[in-house]
């Protein structure tokens, strides 16, 4: 059963990862990193970490690529002809370093884990008590620096997207 | 079949009846309660009090023509309707309805998903439903379906901001993100030993932030700009006609229903009555004569707790109207700066101080 | 039969060489954005497989940080690239070439 969930999860997370790639309208390829994202987060669920898989669904796919959206129908961005640059030779240069790293990354893997058992889950070391323990401990420090960064993002991102004034270099009036 | 499998069926076919059957409610409420809130009767032809009106509008809906916009991409044109009636279909799986009973001699809780997680997923999944907004109005290839696209879903993402906020301060006294903890912990206290620990009375200016952003986040009046009829035609669903726009209603009114059931989850005490209980009362139902052999206790205790957790929905709902047929819409700019420069500051207070409260033990 | 924590591993793996060949290869500014994130995704799927495989909670710990992380680059990304758009009319990365020689 749960090997059914995972070929399943695994599957439509692979599938719409190609179709990220090689999809030509941007909207179609946002709306399959949705389709990625929310399988990978079915993948979090399965591993043992509840937390995680709503962060993702609720950072990711809800706020991050509606962000996507937005400044994709801002910029009015078109299909494009087809996908791939017109350097030549990176299509398959790209395409072949790309399966010489995934192969060798899964060589490496399944020299060091092909027959480790998974471990049992220790629900209570994995719940969201511990979690929150752990994160406003240990990690107070990285955690009140992630909230400073997101604060500069915020308002570094405002300042480069805004509307440029009289005189500045940038749209059309 | 495992019992708690077919609990589990048992409990997700009674929510989605549920869920379904709120839009020919709704469809009727929202017809003839403003009537007599403006002094003319409303439909009254079809059946008593015009109850068949509700078929008459699915008759009308499914013969409708079925739209095919030039230039629009045809996958996303019919995903987003989709989208948006299933996404509002994923949140009812954590809100419960009762305690936990004993039927045929098996217990388990009436929640379909009895989670320690449970809110942290219902904000997840109910974030997805920007996407039904935002993929119906691109892909209408049509200005204002495009305007009101992005209109409405910068909207729900400005105000779930506030509602995630003022739904965490109303876990805190519970301590637990488990439904089931919150309404307990509403039953087993009392403020000033009188009144109960209603998170409406514990915070009143979460639940205000947190109905405010309710509007909000349905798109119901007064924060109904992108699809109000006078600005923007019908915006996102200007392109949309018959069976798919009667997807994006039932999509609307169904996340409706649910943020109305987790108001009154959170805030109202949700399957409880004050200071009665509802087990007690599910016995002295089956105790009636010619009921007992019917149902058991846990049965009707659990008849018992849906009832009053629907009563408390349906209330709301009514105020969902209510408000509808009295306020004036809100302009965009003012929508916006409502959301980001009001209601998120006050959540943040609200969510400041109830963890002040909660450190120092007084909640 | 619980399912091999190896296999976590391969498909992450696969999920980053797709994302790579993406950011790689594609011609449209937020393509490669979109890849880029495929490829998060990916090593945050890695980080909590092991996480789960070492039964340590600090994995988790580090896809949170990645997660708020990922949040703030994509949103400073994409308001470079209005800026970008703004300039110079295009988000093709093929026409980003003021540093070239």
């Amino acid at each position: 059963m749960e090997l059914a969930i995972f070929v399943l999860l695994a599957g439509t997370a692979l599938g719409s990862a190609i179709l990220v790639v090689f999809h030509r309208n941007p909207v179609s390829s946002t709306m399959s990193l949705v389709v990625t994202l929310v399988a990978t987060a079915g993948l979090f669920l399965m591993l043992g970490s509840p937390f995680l898989a709503a962060l993702q669904i609720l950072l990711y796919t809800g706020a991050i690529l509606v962000l996507f959206l937005f400044v994709i129908m801002l910029l009015n961005v078109r299909r494009e002809r087809t996908i791939h640059s017109r350097a030549p030779g990176l299509t398959w240069g790209a395409a072949i370093c790309s399966a010489i790293f995934a192969g060798a990354t899964m060589r490496l893997f399944w020299a060091a884990y092909a027959t480790a058992p998974t471990p049992p889950l220790d629900a209570e070391a994995f719940s969201l008590r511990a979690v929150a323990r752990e994160l406003f401990s240990t990690y107070l420090l990285p955690f009140e620096i992630i909230g400073l960064l997101l604060l500069v993002a915020v308002v570094a991102a405002s300042w480069i997207a805004k509307r440029p004034g009289p005189g500045e270099p940038g749209e059309v009036p | 079949m495992t019992p708690s499998v077919l609990a589990t069926a048992a409990l997700m076919g009674v929510w989605l009846f549920t869920l379904i059957n709120v839009t020919p409610i709704m469809l009727w409420l929202e017809r003839r309660a403003p009537a007599f809130m403006q002094d003319r009767l409303g439909p009254n032809r079809l059946g008593p009090l015009g109850l068949f009106q509700a078929i008459a509008d699915v008759l009308k809906f499914i013969f409708k023509e079925d739209v095919n916009p030039a230039g629009a991409d045809r996958t996303l044109f019919l995903l987003a309707p989709t989208i948006g009636f299933v996404a509002s279909l994923l949140t009812y799986l954590v809100i419960p309805f009762g305690p936990v009973v004993e039927i045929g001699g098996h217990s388990f809780p009436l929640v379909v998903i009895d989670s320690d997680n449970g809110m942290l997923m219902f904000l997840a999944l109910a974030s997805l439903s920007v996407y039904g907004l935002v993929l119906a109005g691109y892909s209408s290839n049509n200005k204002w379906s495009l305007m009101g696209g992005i209109r409405a879903s910068a909207q729900m993402i400005s105000y779930e901001l506030a509602l995630a906020l003022s739904v965490l301060a109303a876990l805190i006294p519970a301590g637990s993100l488990n439904l089931t903890r919150v309404v307990e912990h509403q039953v087993g206290h009392t403020l000033l030993g009188a009144i109960p620990a209603w998170g409406v009375f514990v915070q009143p200016l979460g639940f205000l932030v947190f109905l405010v952003a309710a509007f909000a986040e349905t798109n119901r009046l007064p924060f109904d700009l992108p699809e109000a009829e006078s600005e923007l035609v019908a915006g996102y669903h200007t392109e949309y006609g018959g069976l798919r726009m009667a997807l994006f209603y039932m999509g609307e009114y169904q996340s409706m229903a649910i943020l109305s059931a987790l108001a009154s989850t959170l805030y109202f005490g949700g399957w409880t009555i004050p200071f009665v209980d509802i087990t007690s009362v599910g016995a002295w139902i089956a105790g009636l004569p010619g009921v007992g052999d019917l149902i058991g206790t846990g049965l009707a205790t659990a008849l018992v707790g849906f009832t009053v957790l629907m009563v408390k929905t349906y209330a709301f709902l009514f105020f969902f109207i209510w408000v509808r047929w009295t306020f004036p819409r809100f302009r965009y700019d003012q929508l916006m700066r409502l959301g980001w420069k009001v209601l998120l500051p006050l959540a943040l207070v609200n969510f400041i101080a109830i963890a002040a409260l909660a450190v120092a033990g007084k909640v | 039969m619980s399912v091999p924590i190896l296999w976590y591993l391969l498909l992450a793996g696969a999920l980053f060489a797709i994302g790579a060949f993406g950011a790689l290869t594609r011609r449209s500014g937020i393509a490669v954005f979109l890849s880029i994130e495929l490829m998060l995704n990916a090593a945050n799927l890695t980080l909590v497989a092991y996480s789960r495989l070492l039964g340590d909670r600090t994995g988790q710990m580090l896809v949170f940080f990645a997660l708020a992380v990922a949040a703030a680059e994509a949103a400073v990304g994409l308001a470079l690239f209005i800026g970008i758009y703004r300039l110079r009319r295009t988000i093709d990365v093929g026409r980003m070439n003021l540093m070239r020689w």
